[in-house]
């Protein structure tokens, strides 16, 4: 990669983030990438769909968690259309020039529903989804997670297992087919669940592309990049846990920011 | 065209909703299952493929249009009434658009599909009605797969109405009944002196004549009186805080009169206080009761504001739409403090009958607390979770005497830049010749009337129109637009539009700069047909009204385009001392704004307070010390754990999201299952900071039927001594005050009204003598004073209820310590003193509810009830004086637990609340999968020691190693008692002077948790 990645030429890795129309974890993720290093503008989806080339200047593309539309029609259908035809060529080239795209929660949702995510035929076309817990019920809760050691994608680098928040009510992760789902476990698995808390077909919590650099994941990392935001850290601390050490869910925008900066 | 959409596979939803039929009106179906419909009509419309990309996810769902084929079930299907936004069907037709629809318009329906000849005719109707809330909601059946192409295939119109003419009302010559009349028949809930007010106005011969001479004629107008009954209702104008009370108090002979409770009591210690905070050079208080919320400093560069509403009567006719309006109804008065302040907080306090009361003890007419509960609490999960809000604190609280009106107290706190473009972020000014600009969704039918009906008791007869429902998403979008215009300087002044709509908020706008001009034809409406004064206090949701600088109108149009929100210059401010409004070109509200704002009769309000009980009365307590042996110990306290207000809610606070925002250091859950309760809530709003901000509240019914001084001053020592908790900073921390009362004022269904009005006055002098000794400023409130509902001849009502909602400043959220207890050999102590103090505990109401049967021989305990001279029908059996506080005490010793804290010596703390040391020992060995071994110390009877409720009290642990610190800072102090130590072992046992009592630590738990294994939706 090239320093013409960050167009600002002063080395800082642009991260934009969308907001509007319901997206509501915009900025505890936004907050996350600039902890990390990164440089972070906000981008209305609106502003997005009228003036695509605003894309050209980030090197990642943030789609953060919320109720986008209100999840009218489904979770994250109305703004996977909305950015399916205003920006699918964007995007292409953001990920074509070394850029990344990273989907939490709602924003896992829209990618899947708008094919870039497993992206099997690398034609955008929708072959997983997201549906309603087991329970039929939002859950909020923290979650013991394990990230795919074999990946290659530049997110998932040694990232240790760890707790993360999990705040959904579609986070039921399920294959158009069988083959499907034995593609998706080949290759682009990024992380599962210890314990099922949702009934996600092969406790499936993330999966990338088969580039690694487009990750969506239903967790979020963005809400656990201090040690005070974790449910037991007390007791962690208790035990010795270093709150300027201890590892967060900060660890994957730091991979995010260092894969942009290589 | 129809369109249905269902998924292929189980849909979880439909097995939660056959769920919740059975538990609700005990239909068992055997099956079913749901489909979403949508109705559409284009000038043009994109090809079926197209249409499956808008409405389906592929991979999960299928579609057919014009519906499914018959499959021989029953299909019932709800969808809106026409006229009520339908915002799923407005994204669909915006989704609709993006693919080339002309014009699209789209409806939405559900469809359910049960196996025919399932249920009976009755089930059927049950399950109707379950189905559908009729205010809002169309059901239709087709009962037969013949009948399903009765259902509809296009959309249903609005029906076409006549704009209905402006009315003119002769008030002259009206006497008393005929006043009145006319005040019940336009549902304006004034009374005669208020009516005689207004008829005097329009008798005065100069206003007379200035109306003439405008050409709005002699005669009030309808949107005249309208305005009037909005503005000066009980919901908008507080005039029983505001009345001359006559207060006689037969215990001490005091007779006297006193001139508004809200200024002598509660803007008067706030002012105390705030000359203390001058004169020690501190600068805390920003803005107290003249915003939509009250405002504190956080740090040099942001402050915070609280706000804490109560929607009651909307959540009585449909608590789903009832919840979600109150919360999106506070997150807005939020977003109208100041200059705008961004919401980072909810918290709800939510009141209900018992659940599991039995269906022939709900008055007819109602519904069964367990539907209102399911479906408040639903509205909670919808309009919390979809604003991306967090919910970091409130209650569910369970009494009787919530069957007629529920009480949900929904709260919500903000936080602004310290300074706005040169000038404090929570000041606002207006000046003459700013635009009047109306913000966000479009006017309709939907809640008129709600401020005036908010203000009388609940019937039969309430009127359906007051409903509004609130959509988060609209409001999100509309939050998003409002905060970049405040930073970019486009408007100089705003406010919410709630009660009352624009009445209201303009009515309050106007005051500040001394008139406005309106033009209601400029006012985008949802359809046609609606009268003058309908536009004109309309509570359609996600409004927001500006003042805006003229040469700022055309950036703000430009930004509002890029949110896709709606903004309607409808007027412009000025200072003529005139509210005038125009519609279809002629004059119809001509009202001088003084009239408006101070034109209401004062009320005159007696009061005698006569002590309902012999709290020395102690001979139901001897006889039950006599009589308790070691098994009732065992059995009260394992009693009291599956109370439905001290059992665990986990099961319905997990499905809030309590952690958007990424803020939550102590959240309401805490321990290694993570299902430990927790004090309150913590959230640290700056990434950059520590610092933290702490959410509690205080509220405790119970106490009121003894006497309402000790009641109100109970609820701020609770929610302060878990803000103190938390690790609070004492003297950093302001206070909402929100009273729910049943109708105080004398009147002929309320012949006991002097009585609730004394314990209105007790209330507010306990309030302010606790908050002056915490140094506690009360920075806003509210009160809801009509908290009666009268069904088939019976009047409900609500023990009268004060709920305290604190937000503190927590200097350091690292220092935050939680409930649950964490490791072998930590030591327990108490904090605090114990006295027998039952009065109004759980365990007197576990006695008088039959949750626990009394130790003893219970022939003679009935024979005791009857004799009580008893204020309400459920309350019986009394054990003694409730909790008191000992104000100065507690304050020190606050202060001391919070120097504990802050040195690091403390390793867990728990308030001690409902329950008392029992449930909170039981807490922390729940919450830390842990056992204890506690030695009482037998000063007192263990009923006493376990159960009593007093006041200002921990349960602290200390690790070995701070051990001898700890000792050192408490000696000398009596109230630090040392109980026992935490003991790897997983059980509880408690040492009394009647033996020891022993329990498993799964024994606990399953008590605990026993409403999660009982409730059904």
């Amino acid at each position: 990669m090239s320093k013409q990645h960050s167009p600002t030429g002063a080395g800082e890795v642009q991260v934009g983030i969308l907001y509007g129309h319901g997206i509501n974890a915009d900025r505890e993720l936004g907050t996350a990438f600039q902890a990390a290093g990164g440089s972070v503008q906000r981008i209305s989806v609106k502003h997005a769909v009228e003036n695509p080339d605003v894309l050209d200047r980030i090197d990642i593309l943030g789609f953060p968690g919320g109720f986008s539309f209100g999840d009218h029609l489904g979770s994250g259908l109305v703004l996977a259309q909305w950015i399916r035809t205003s920006l699918r060529p964007a995007i292409e080239r953001l990920i074509d020039r070394g850029g990344l795209v990273l989907g939490i929660c709602n924003g896992f949702q829209v990618l899947v529903k708008m094919g870039l995510l497993p992206n099997l035929d690398g034609d955008w076309n929708p072959s997983v989804s997201l549906v309603h817990n087991d329970s039929g019920r939002f859950i909020d809760t923290w979650v013991p997670v394990e990230w795919s050691s074999s990946s290659r994608s530049p997110w998932l680098q040694q990232l240790p297992a760890m707790m993360l928040p999990i705040r959904h009510g579609e986070g039921r992760f399920t294959a158009a087919s069988e083959e499907v789902l034995q593609q998706v476990s080949d290759d682009c698995v990024a992380l599962r669940y210890r314990e099922n808390p949702n009934g996600s077909v092969d406790n499936i919590a993330g999966i990338t592309d088969r580039t690694g650099r487009v990750l969506g994941l239903m967790p979020h990392p963005e809400a656990f990049i201090r040690m005070t935001q974790h449910p037991q850290w007390q007791r962690l601390q208790r035990a010795g846990a270093d709150a300027g050490i201890f590892p967060t869910g900060l660890e994957l925008f730091r991979n995010g920011i260092k894969a942009i900066h290589r | 065209m129809r369109i249905e959409v269902q998924y292929r596979q189980e849909d979880p939803r439909a097995e939660r909703v056959r769920q919740g039929i059975a538990a609700s009106v005990g239909v068992q179906l055997p099956q079913l299952h749901i489909a979403d419909v949508y109705l559409l009509e284009a000038a043009s419309l994109p090809q079926d493929q197209v249409l499956a990309q808008v409405f389906t996810d592929p991979v999960a769902q299928e579609l057919r249009i014009g519906g499914f084929p018959a499959d021989g079930s029953l299909i019932l299907e709800v969808g809106l009434k026409p006229g009520v936004t339908d915002t799923t069907g407005i994204t669909a037709a915006q989704s609709l658009q993006l693919h080339g629809a002309v014009d699209p318009v789209v409806q939405t329906a559900v469809q359910y599909r049960i196996p025919a000849d399932s249920v009976s005719g009755d089930q059927l109707a049950a399950v109707v009605a379950y189905l559908h809330n009729p205010l809002i909601q169309n059901a239709r059946v087709a009962a037969t797969d013949g009948d399903a192409a009765k259902l509809p295939q296009t959309i249903e119109p609005v029906p076409a109405a006549d704009v209905p003419p402006v009315e003119r009302v002769q008030l002259e010559g009206l006497d008393e009944q005929q006043l009145l009349a006319l005040s019940r028949q336009r549902l304006l809930a004034l009374s005669v002196p208020e009516m005689q007010a207004i008829q005097e106005h329009f008798a005065d011969a100069a206003v007379k004549q200035d109306r003439v001479t405008a050409g709005i004629g002699a005669e009030a107008t309808d949107v005249e009186l309208e305005m009037l009954a909005q503005t000066w209702s009980e919901h908008c104008k507080h005039k029983i805080f505001a009345a001359d009370v006559q207060y006689h108090d037969t215990v001490t002979g005091e007779s006297s009169t006193i001139h508004g409770l809200f200024k002598s009591c509660i803007a008067a210690v706030t002012r105390r206080i705030a000359d203390r905070h001058a004169a020690e050079g501190r600068d805390f208080l920003r803005s107290v009761f003249t915003d939509n919320a009250g405002v504190i400093a956080f740090n040099d560069d942001y402050d915070v504001c609280i706000k804490a509403e109560t929607h009651n009567s909307p959540s009585a006719l449909d608590p789903y739409g009832g919840a979600i309006t109150g919360i999106v109804g506070v997150n807005r008065d939020i977003l109208g403090t100041g200059m705008g302040a961004r919401p980072i907080l909810n918290t709800n306090v939510l009141c209900f009958g018992y659940p599991d009361t039995p269906d022939e003890r709900v008055p007819q007419g109602l519904m069964h607390p367990n539907r209102v509960m399911h479906g408040v609490h639903h509205g909670i999960v919808d309009g919390g979770n979809q604003s991306g809000i967090p919910v970091v604190g409130g209650a569910f609280l369970f009494d009787n005497s919530y069957l007629g009106k529920p009480l949900v107290f929904c709260g919500t706190g903000g936080i602004m830049p310290r300074t706005l473009h040169g000038k404090p972020g929570w000041q606002k000014e207006i000046l003459p010749g700013d635009f009047a600009v109306m913000v966000g969704g479009r006017i309709g039918k939907d809640g008129i009337h709600g401020a005036t009906f908010s203000s009388e008791e609940l019937s039969e007869s309430s009127p359906t129109s007051a409903v509004q429902i609130g959509d988060p998403i609209i409001q999100k979008r509309m939050t998003e637009f409002l905060l970049d215009a405040r930073d970019r300087g486009l408007y100089r002044s705003l406010t919410d539009n709630g009660a009352g709509g624009l009445s209201s908020s303009f009515g309050e706008m106007a005051e500040g700069v001394g008139g406005i001009y309106l033009n209601l034809d400029n006012c985008p409406l949802k359809y046609p047909g609606l009268a003058a004064w309908e536009i004109f206090v309309s509570e359609s949701q996600e409004r927001m009204s500006l003042a805006v600088q003229p040469e700022n109108w055309e950036a703000l149009a430009n930004l509002a385009r890029e949110y896709d929100v709606e903004v309607s210059h409808v007027g412009e401010f000025r200072n003529s001392g005139l509210i005038e409004i125009e519609h279809q070109g002629a004059q119809v509200c001509r009202l001088p704004l003084e009239f408006v704002h101070d034109g209401v009769p004062r009320m005159q309000i007696p009061a005698e307070w006569i002590p309902p009980r012999d709290v020395q009365d102690h001979q139901v307590l001897d006889r039950l010390t006599a009589a308790a042996d070691l098994a009732h110990l065992q059995t009260a306290t394992l009693t009291l754990l599956q109370d439905p207000v001290i059992a665990s809610k986990e099961h319905l606070i997990r499905q809030y999201d309590h952690e958007v925002q990424g803020g939550s250091v102590v959240k309401p859950f805490t321990g290694p299952g993570m299902d430990g309760v927790s004090d309150g809530g913590v959230v640290q709003p700056l990434h950059e900071s520590t610092q933290g901000i702490s959410m509690t509240h205080g509220v405790c019914p119970r106490y009121s039927d003894i006497d309402t001084y000790a009641m109100a001053q109970c609820a701020v020592d609770e929610a302060y001594r878990a803000h103190i908790a938390l690790g609070g900073d004492p003297d950093r921390a302001g206070a909402l005050d929100n009273f729910c009362w049943p109708d105080p004022v004398l009147s002929d269904s309320t012949p006991d009204g002097p009585y609730k009005m004394a314990q209105l006055v007790r209330s507010c002098r306990g309030l302010y003598d606790i908050c002056d000794a915490y140094n506690l400023p009360l920075v806003s409130g509210k009160d809801s004073m009509k908290n009666d509902a009268r069904l088939a001849g019976r009047k409900v009502s609500v023990r009268p209820t004060l709920l305290v909602t604190l937000m503190g400043i927590v200097p350091d959220v690292t220092r935050c310590r939680n409930t649950d207890f964490q490791s072998d050999g930590d030591e327990i102590y108490l904090v605090g003193t114990t006295a027998a103090e039952l009065g109004g505990s759980r365990l007197e109401a576990a006695y008088q509810e039959d949750r626990l049967a009394l130790p003893g021989d219970a022939g003679q305990w009935r024979d005791l009830r009857e004799q009580q001279n008893i204020l309400y029908e459920y309350d019986a059996i009394q054990l003694g004086d409730c909790p008191r506080v000992d104000t100065g005490r507690a304050h020190e010793r606050y202060l001391w637990v919070a120097e504990q804290l802050s040195c690091g010596l403390i390793a867990t703390i728990h308030d001690l609340s409902d329950g008392g040391l029992a449930a909170a020992l039981a807490e922390g060995c729940i919450g830390g999968r842990i056992g204890a071994r506690i030695d009482l110390p037998g000063s007192q009877h263990p009923v006493i020691e376990l159960f009593s409720e007093s006041a200002s009290r921990f349960v602290v642990t200390v690790p070995p190693e701070h051990r001898q610190e700890f000792a050192k800072a408490a000696a000398g102090r009596s109230d630090v008692l040392q109980l026992g130590t935490v003991t790897e072992e997983p059980l509880l046992r408690i040492n009394s002077r009647l033996g020891e009592l022993l329990f498993g630590l799964e024994q606990l738990q399953q008590a605990f948790f026993a409403m999660r294994s009982q409730d059904h939706e």
